[in-house]
């Protein structure tokens, strides 16, 4: 069986699984398993980029931006286009950002790499600042995207969950194939060694591009799928904090593996909505309530960290390891 | 090879052909119909909100919600409306329009409310109206003043609150011609549906006495360039149509730099109290020592509320309410329109009878029977949806107390007169809301 149809197996049963779930749970938790979704997108990119080829990004915020703004403009304006291709678009569209960023990057390193696309996160969403018109200004852009095809009935949020998780998988499979492959290897021999990689025959700072091209259509497509799934792009939506969530999303799951990206995600939509529920449980002060939910996620990723050094899925997948062993041992004395 | 080919082009073909268009209406869209009444039971309706309890927002209107659940609370151990307790749900949604969506999501999905009552915010509210009037869910005494809400044609459900901005920009460009006319008059506003309204509105009165008009952007709290270039035009009157963290900002810029104009201040923007506060915590952040009083006083404003400091008879119920379930609160004109917003809901509620449906809630509101602590009538009929039809002018005293400049005036948000609001209002006596 080959890697592409193994994958594609794979993603079948994942998307047979979401459909069971979401058939099961209520309209709401759909919205919530569609935001996994689409933080699964957004992070597994980022895990390409960070995790594999070892260039870092904290702007991954920005091209969630484009990838809103792409859809958004689409529905409003191109509204003979059909949801799918909407999304395509705001992949490709933040894929080419992800180019002339990557372009620029390939030449910075470490913190001056984080202070470029850094810049990015907080300048980009004042763009539509500048033209209120087309953009929206502060108060972003409102519509409704209708997806739902003539003749299937079912809540409109399951249908939503099934199409994100249609698509993040798709994602998924693309990346896995591509980390497997040839690409892949020259993904992790530039960031183990530069030097080593381009006497190979590795060249350096075309592969670092494409690199930030796969990560941003990610996250591109990531944006394009909540601005389907809420029907909204705002610049108040992506602030630096999304893109630092997306990187704490990412260690915490575990740097470099879609697993982890998934770990990551889940942590992101639960832990969050768990301490948010937790500090207006406890009555706090404006001021407090303010920062308790980012601390607790601050917090769990600490921990996770000191406990777990290799994020959630290293310790899943080294627990799985010694249990095989231990079987292969018990049967083989 | 071919054939697979050919088999990915017309499955593409059926792609293409299969789906409407993203952006198209498909017809038959608004959901639930009127005689609906999801959460409620014999003895209790669930009602929803979205505030920013976090978040930009939050300094200031992170309070309204705590007001509200205090005159929830009044109400309920008075016996409740019709026999049925009010259970208020109140979600964060950080001032942040995705949070928004998802958080009224879980209102109406999960929690199942009857209605969503004071959405805030006008970047936050106007990305779920489409959803609520398409799921049919009442949505009620919006907190923006934004004329967006007054929509009764493609917003069946939404209802506005506050005065608009286009018609407080009337009463405040009438106000200007009439008191200070001839001087110069700067704009300085906040570059959205804020800062657009307010100019349609001051532009029906002063037009050519403007000399210069500077827009800020709420995420950027430099306003150096705007107070610079204002005081370059030599304006000696500037309206401010800004949200308060930014009428603080003004006021301090244009004190840095010399200038000392005439502010007049929209009714988002000028609670004393709150103002005080704010110029306080800037001015300390900035390494100074401010006397806000001092930069406060002869500031000019507008407000359609009753003043928390007045003896008016609704403010003595307000005070009582307050006294009884938030005393530690200070009492401020963002508590009182809080206590406000809740109390004209719950005369909504009862005025829509026992039998309560969706449909009968809306119809109550259009009634034009809802009279509200405001010193205004509310514009409310089956063409409006707008909420407070005018707002009275006041003036900062030294003390920051405030003293009434102009009575309560109304208007409408075209071409009409701005004349005096009607002299009689209800008291809480008369509307009797709870208890007998």
């Amino acid at each position: 069986m080959s890697l592409l149809t193994r994958h594609l197996l794979l993603a079948l049963l994942a998307l047979a699984a979401v459909v069971t779930l979401s058939v099961v749970v209520d309209p709401f938790t759909n919205v919530r398993i569609a935001t996994v979704g689409y933080y699964l997108v957004a992070v597994a990119g980022l895990t390409l980029l960070t995790g594999t080829n070892g260039q870092i990004s904290l702007g991954h915020g920005a091209f969630m931006f484009i990838g809103a703004y792409t859809v958004a403009l689409l529905v409003i304006h191109v509204p003979a286009f059909p949801f799918w291709l909407d999304l395509l678009l705001a992949a490709l569209a933040a894929g080419l950002a992800g180019a002339l960023t990557g372009a620029a990057a390939a030449r910075l390193h470490g913190p001056y790499l984080a202070g470029a696309t850094l810049a990015l996160a907080v300048g980009l969403p004042a763009v539509t600042q500048r033209f209120p018109d087309a953009l929206g200004g502060s108060n972003g852009l409102a519509f409704i995207v209708h997806s739902l095809p003539a003749g299937l009935d079912v809540p409109e949020t399951r249908w939503q969950a099934w199409v994100v998780w249609a698509a993040a998988l798709l994602a998924l499979v693309l990346l896995a194939n591509v980390t497997r492959g040839r690409f892949g290897r020259m993904l992790r021999a530039v960031r183990d060694d530069e030097i080593s990689a381009a006497l190979a025959g590795v060249h350096i700072g075309r592969t670092k591009i494409l690199a930030f091209l796969l990560s941003a259509t990610c996250g591109g497509l990531a944006g394009g799928l909540q601005a389907f799934l809420l029907g909204t792009a705002a610049p108040g939506s992506f602030t630096l904090a999304l893109s630092l969530s997306l990187l704490a999303a990412m260690v915490l799951g575990g740097v470099g593996s879609l697993w982890g990206a998934f770990w990551g995600a889940l942590a992101l939509v639960y832990v969050q909505a768990g301490a948010e529920e937790l500090t207006h449980g406890l009555d706090l002060g404006t001021d407090v309530a303010q920062h308790l939910p980012l601390a607790v996620f601050g917090v769990v990723l600490i921990v996770v960290v000191l406990v777990l050094p290799r994020g959630i899925h290293g310790t899943v997948a080294r627990l799985v390891t010694t249990s095989r062993k231990k079987e292969h041992h018990e049967k083989s004395p | 090879m071919r054939r697979v080919r050919s088999v990915v082009i017309f499955a593409v073909a059926l792609l293409l052909t299969s789906c409407a268009g993203a952006g198209e209406s498909t017809g038959g869209e608004t959901g639930a119909g009127a005689d609906a009444a999801p959460g409620v039971t014999d003895d209790s309706v669930v009602i929803g909100t979205h505030q920013p309890l976090t978040g930009p927002a939050a300094p200031g209107y992170s309070r309204i919600s705590v007001a509200a659940k205090a005159m929830y609370d009044y109400i309920n151990d008075n016996g409740g409306i019709n026999g049925r307790r009010i259970d208020y749900r109140v979600e964060d949604d950080g001032y942040n329009p995705t949070r928004t969506v998802e958080v009224v999501k879980k209102l109406v999905l999960q929690d199942e409310v009857f209605a969503v009552v004071g959405g805030l915010g006008t970047p936050t509210h106007s990305k779920v109206v489409r959803y609520l009037n398409q799921q049919g869910v009442p949505d009620l005494l919006v907190s923006s003043g934004a004329s967006q809400w007054d929509d009764p044609e493609n917003s069946p459900m939404t209802f506005g609150f506050q005065v608009d901005y286009e018609r407080e920009g009337k009463i405040q460009g009438k106000y200007i011609r009439d008191h200070l006319g001839g001087r110069k008059v700067g704009l300085m506003y906040q570059n959205d549906d804020v800062g657009r309204d307010a100019q349609a509105g001051l532009d029906r009165f002063i037009k050519a006495d403007v000399v210069s008009r500077q827009g800020y952007d709420p995420a950027n709290t430099d306003v150096l360039p705007q107070l610079s270039a204002l005081k370059d035009s030599g304006a000696e009157v500037v309206v401010c149509s800004c949200v308060p963290a930014f009428t603080a900002l003004t006021i301090l810029t244009a004190a840095r730099l010399g200038y000392r104009p005439r502010f007049v201040v929209s009714s988002i923007g000028a609670d004393p109290v709150t103002l005080t506060g704010l110029l306080r915590d800037f001015a300390r952040r900035g390494g100074a020592e401010v006397s806000a009083a001092a930069l406060l006083d002869g500031l000019i404003g507008t407000g359609y509320l009753p003043d928390v400091a007045s003896d008016d008879p609704w403010v003595a119920l307000f005070r009582q309410v307050h006294d009884r379930y938030i005393p530690n609160e200070p009492f401020t004109n963002t508590v009182a329109f809080g206590l406000a917003q809740a109390y004209t809901f719950a005369q909504a509620l009862k005025l829509a009878g026992r039998d309560l449906t969706r449909g009968k809630l809306v119809d109550a509101l259009e009634s034009g029977k809802i009279t509200g602590p405001g010193v205004t009538p509310f514009a409310f009929s089956a063409g409006s949806h707008a909420g407070y039809t005018g707002a009275f002018v006041f003036q900062v005293n030294p003390d920051t107390t405030t003293r009434q400049l102009q009575g309560p005036m109304v208007t409408d948000r075209g071409s009409g007169a701005v004349r005096p609001a009607p002299a009689h209002r209800s008291t809480p006596a008369d509307i009797a809301l709870v208890g007998t």
